[in-house]
């Protein structure tokens, strides 16, 4: 880690900002997609049971593509198998929101909403970034992302305009979540150069998407919007939850087991 | 929902104490279940230009959820372009008691196979 740091800084403050840009976006898709794809094989329904890897694949595959990229921006060697199973804890940038654990169906799809009401505007702007690889792969992520919004949102209307039991776990996951969201929005020096490049949108300029998309989808849901006195922020400095530490044991087991494995 | 699983095997697995108001509550639970979540049929259209084509079926809420959940289950390997659902309560079938007075008519009518023509060349490819 420290020979890639340095290599970091030799490649150019310029670099160094897109790479740590691209592995907060990485760890993002990754860990959420981690958190989905643990659905697999529990899910409710059959239906169910592959709409959610399907998700979880669509955003793998995102992350795939942007560690592939800090990984070769990087040019320290590193490869995105390195980033994805091969960091500790404290060095995983994604937002606390994505680590949560998927407690209930109505959890489960609320922050998939939450999420996917974001990186939708994200990946729109993103098409016309000044970074030709990023508009490559914003492409791709947001036809993905549109089905998630689309997806997810459903399942939000259906649960919190649903059954006594249904409406009563969804307004609880809006509780529990809602005070993670303002996290996706953040900003730090390094999305700030990206910003300033072109290469990103800043974070509050998708403020008014994000909005719309969660208030047209909540009050079909009859979903109240809850107080939130303190927002929770601290996994773009690499503080997480106490939930991310048995995640990761789970996501990292096989590399850290068997180093090298292929198959 | 689970305990009352357990108690279903634990019935069926022995008739003599099977009480006649789990039975009923059983089929009440069968059939909130299928009002709450019906069964659709899927139809998926290939490429374009080809008919639409059954593949199967599945439990959805209402249309929206039933063609997402088409999209989910039946295209996952670029099976098609299009997909049609069908609730399954408004599919009309023939009986198949009635098999042989609805087809077995037709089987010596070789007549009305179109092999009794010579098409001509210019025709090409039919």
């Amino acid at each position: 880690m420290a020979a890639a740091s340095q290599s970091a800084n030799l490649a150019g403050s310029a670099d160094a900002a897109l790479i740590a840009t691209l592995i907060q976006l990485a760890d993002d898709h990754l860990i959420l997609g981690h958190r989905v794809s643990e659905w697999c094989g529990h899910a409710p329904m059959l239906e169910e049971d592959l709409s959610l890897p399907n998700m979880a694949l669509d955003l793998i595959g995102q992350a795939r593509h942007l560690y592939a990229y800090a990984a070769e921006k990087e040019g320290s060697g590193r490869t995105e198998d390195d980033l994805a199973y091969l960091r500790p804890d404290r060095q995983y940038r994604n937002c606390l929101l994505v680590e949560r654990p998927n407690t209930d169906f109505a959890h489960t799809m609320l922050r998939q909403l939450y999420f996917a009401a974001f990186m939708h505007p994200f990946w729109r702007e993103a098409v016309n970034s000044t970074d030709d690889t990023l508009a490559a792969i914003a492409g791709k992520a947001i036809k993905e992302i549109s089905y998630h919004i689309r997806h997810a949102g459903e399942w939000v209307v259906r649960l919190g305009d649903g059954t006594a039991e249904s409406a009563a776990r969804m307004q609880a996951a809006v509780e529990s979540l809602h005070c993670y969201t303002d996290e996706l929005f953040s900003c730090d020096d390094n999305r700030r150069a990206c910003v300033q490049a072109g290469v990103v949108a800043d974070g509050e300029a998708l403020r008014a998407d994000w909005d719309e998309t969660i208030n047209a989808v909540f009050a079909k849901a009859n979903i109240v919007l809850p107080e939130v006195p303190f927002h929770q922020y601290g996994g773009r400095q690499g503080q997480h939850t106490e939930d991310f530490g048995f995640l990761l044991a789970e996501l990292q087991y096989m590399q850290r087991a068997y180093p090298g494995a292929a198959w | 929902m689970s305990a009352e699983n357990k108690g279903r095997e634990v019935n069926s697995q022995n008739p003599e104490s099977t009480d006649p108001e789990s039975t009923d509550r059983e089929s009440a639970d069968r059939e909130s279940t299928e009002s709450l979540m019906p069964l659709w049929e899927v139809f998926i259209r290939p490429r374009s230009g080809l008919n639409h084509k059954h593949v199967g079926s599945l439990h959805a809420p209402d249309e929206v959820m039933a063609v997402q959940a088409a999209r989910d289950v039946y295209t996952r390997r670029e099976e098609g372009n299009s997909i049609w659902v069908v609730k399954a309560t408004h599919i009309v079938a023939s009986d198949p008691d009635r098999a042989a007075e609805n087809f077995e008519p037709a089987a010596d009518k070789i007549y009305r196979h179109p092999s009794f023509y010579d098409i001509p060349d210019e025709v090409g490819h039919m």
